[in-house]
């Protein structure tokens, strides 16, 4: 389908390819078998600039938006759906700062990152505080000029190797979901340590770990927003960012589908390819129309995200997550199907896309989660419209 | 220092075809690239520059499309482009080649080192480097596998033999010829895409560069292509299996058959 993107959205994608293809590829399974931290690709992205695709060209971003970076990530996801969480993950981070920065704090953080010099995490979950996140126990307490940061955070991607973690805390439990608070949190700072390090089904070339505050000062400039302004700013994150997670689950699914097109082709049973069974062909174009229909609704939701209004776009954003992440999930069982026995095999490329599929599901609020803020938003407008 | 880069562009493929008229290649519908060992000239002249500061400037002989392969060098972070091009250039052999793009380089101005790839992939001659390094009047080094040594006035580099390898010094202005072995190119940048896409390509044609008029084109070039043709795959060669015993029976045997022992 024809998207018109703009010449430097083309250059993207280019770039984005050829990073995939060059210098992803041929190391995607060495770390998927070691789950170690891909920082040569990370400074592959960095010296073309992909790193910055999303921030502004006054904080030495190329000046695109979400829709930049859902095409880079789209485009290296294809070849490995982990790799690309040190983009995606990091975007997840700098959108907070972005949004709710003041100019210091924008000045100090998003260079590095748009230079690929620092990776960022963003820190909500807890071991009792997944889609209830309002459960969340860190808290942080004023004394002084600083804040003291007690807790524990739980599988925080891009934990331990990322320099700038964006943290939500209690400020106030008493005031429930208004008093939360969010904290830029340097590596290295004293009281912040790293924990237990996962071991995951998938996506294992992305770090998952757990962060430890214990005593931790920090100086209360890093106080993201206004204290009590904790939820509200990750809910704005994530409606900007949940198209990026879509991006990563439609990446898989596109390269899934891909591979798959082409090996029928090539795979003789009977005398014949595989491709000229109809059982094969209606697979494949059942795949085919999932993957469109979510690049097509990630894209729109990108765009309208980018030029739109800064109305809430939680329900569309939202959606993306859903539909993108479900196709993901079908499209690479599908396309293990396509390849049979072989397709099992760790040998080829994709049963690991089938288990990289599956977190896109998971991660950035659940696809339960999804449909009940989508409900909620249908719910929400009726009313409001009934007045 | 001022660094000057020759790049050709060339067919994206190894299967040119040949126009049995004219004997010429024929371009329509082939992908261009830039020539693969002119990358790994534009890699290091961009190296040199970030070590010792300066500019870097790529050339190209070629056909207006030939722009393409100048903007490609500029978005890796080359700081000018030229092309040379104008009908009377058309039909050029190495000679003529060499001559042109020495004139083009002596309009530049004032240079430390110009860099050229091995070859190029579709002529394959490798005799454009030294041939303008002649008409400039400047030593050459072919084969450059690694610069030792390089400073203001003199470099030194390990150009490659066939067995081994050579050390060889020289002083600026020079010119050397790269291969493969002396680096990894980059990719392009964003950044340098998007300023590559809005460069201005300095066009020179045969009067810009004050050529005579008799040393360029079909007849500055005495070269006669009497034959072209894409020289048969080799095929695989025949394996013989079993242990050494075996091996060196079935051998002799097959040597007898051909008459060869
Ligand atoms: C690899 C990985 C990386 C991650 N990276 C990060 C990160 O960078 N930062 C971060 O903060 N977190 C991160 N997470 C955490 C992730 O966001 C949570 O795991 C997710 O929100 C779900 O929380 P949970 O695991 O506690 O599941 P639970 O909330 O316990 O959910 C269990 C099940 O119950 C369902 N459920 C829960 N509540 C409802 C409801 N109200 N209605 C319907 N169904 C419901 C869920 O859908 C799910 O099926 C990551 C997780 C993983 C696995
Ligand atoms: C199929 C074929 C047909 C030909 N037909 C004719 C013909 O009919 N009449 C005729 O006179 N000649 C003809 N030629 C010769 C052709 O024009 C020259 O070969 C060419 O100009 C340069 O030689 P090369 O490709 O061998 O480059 P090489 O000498 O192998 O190149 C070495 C290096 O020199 C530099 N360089 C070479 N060419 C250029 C360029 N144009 N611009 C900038 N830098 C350059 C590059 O750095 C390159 O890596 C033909 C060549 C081929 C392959």
């Amino acid at each position: 389908m024809e998207y018109f993107l703009s010449e430097e959205q083309k250059m993207i994608c280019e770039l984005a390819k050829r990073i995939a293809e060059e210098k992803i590829k041929p190391v995607r399974e060495h770390y998927d078998e070691t789950e170690e931290f891909p920082w040569p690709i990370v400074e592959e992205l960095a010296k073309v600039d992909l790193c910055g695709v999303y921030i502004p060209e006054e904080y030495g971003g190329t000046g695109g938006g979400v829709f930049e970076l859902c095409l880079a990530v789209e485009e290296l996801c294809k070849i490995d759906g982990g790799i690309a969480l040190v983009l995606a993950a990091t975007a997840l981070a700098a959108f907070p700062i972005m949004l709710f920065g003041n100019d210091e704090q924008k000045k100090k953080y998003l260079p590095d990152i748009a230079a690929g010099k620092k990776l960022a995490a963003f820190a909500l979950t807890e071991p009792g505080a997944g889609s209830d996140a309002s459960a969340i126990q860190t808290t942080a307490k004023k004394e002084g000029d600083s804040y003291i940061l007690n807790g524990t955070k739980c599988f925080i991607t891009n934990g331990g190797e990322a320099q700038i973690y964006i943290v939500v805390t209690m400020t106030d439990k008493v005031k429930g979901s208004r008093g939360a608070s969010i904290f830029i949190v340097e590596k290295d700072t004293r009281g912040f340590s790293f924990g237990k390090k996962e071991k995951k089904m998938g996506i294992r070339g992305s770090a998952t770990r757990e962060l430890i505050f214990n005593e931790c000062k920090i100086p209360k400039e890093n106080l993201l927003g206004r204290e009590g302004q904790g939820f509200i700013i990750a809910l704005k994150t994530f409606d900007v960012s949940r198209p990026g997670v879509a991006a990563q689950a439609l990446g898989i699914a596109a390269g899934a589908l891909e591979d798959a097109i082409k090996y029928s082709r090539e795979r003789e049973q009977f005398g014949q390819s595989i491709s000229s069974f109809q059982a094969i062909q209606h697979l494949l174009a059942d795949m085919a129309t999932e993957v469109e229909a979510a690049r097509a609704l990630i894209y729109a939701t990108a765009r309208m995200i980018d030029k739109g209004p800064k109305t809430r776009v939680t329900k569309e954003s939202a959606m993306c997550k859903l539909l993108a992440s479900d196709v993901a999930m079908k499209v690479t069982t599908d396309a293990v199907q396509v390849y049979g026995g072989y397709g099992y095999m760790r040998e080829y490329p994709m049963e690991k896309r089938m288990r990289d599929a599956k977190i896109t599901q998971i991660y950035e609020g659940t696809n339960q989660v999804m449909r009940n803020e989508i409900a909620l938003a249908l719910i929400k407008e009726a009313a409001r419209a009934k007045k | 220092m001022n660094f000057i880069v020759c790049i050709k562009q060339v067919p994206g493929t190894t299967e040119v075809k040949i126009d049995p008229k004219t004997n010429t290649l024929i371009r329509e519908g082939v992908e261009s690239i830039v020539n693969p060992f002119d990358s790994y000239a534009i890699e290091e002249a961009l190296r040199l520059k970030e070590r010792m500061g300066g500019k870097v400037t790529v050339i190209s002989m070629g056909p207006p499309q030939a722009e393409s392969a100048l903007r490609e060098a500029l978005s890796m972070g080359c700081d000018e482009a030229i092309l040379l091009t104008d009908r009377a250039f058309a039909g050029s052999d190495t000679l003529a080649t060499s001559y042109i793009l020495a004139r083009g380089i002596k309009k530049i101005g004032e240079f430390g080192l110009v860099i050229c790839g091995k070859q190029a992939i579709d002529g394959d001659t490798a005799q454009v480097g030294p041939g303008i390094a002649e008409k400039l009047g400047v030593p050459a080094i072919t084969y450059v596998k690694k610069i030792e040594e390089i400073n203001e006035t003199r470099i030194r580099v390990e150009r490659m033999m066939e067995e081994g390898y050579e050390v060889i010094e020289m002083g600026f202005p020079a010119l050397i010829t790269v291969v493969k072995e002396i680096n990894e190119p980059r990719l392009p940048s964003l950044k340098g895409m998007v300023r590559a896409k809005k460069a201005e390509i300095h066009m020179w044609n045969a009067s810009d560069i004050v050529c005579e008029n008799s040393r360029i084109g079909q007849s500055g070039s005495p070269t006669i292509v009497n034959k072209i043709f894409t020289p048969p795959p080799r095929k695989g060669g025949e394996t013989i299996l079993g242990d050494p015993e075996e091996q060196a029976q079935k051998l002799v045997e097959k040597l007898r058959q051909a008459k060869v022992v």
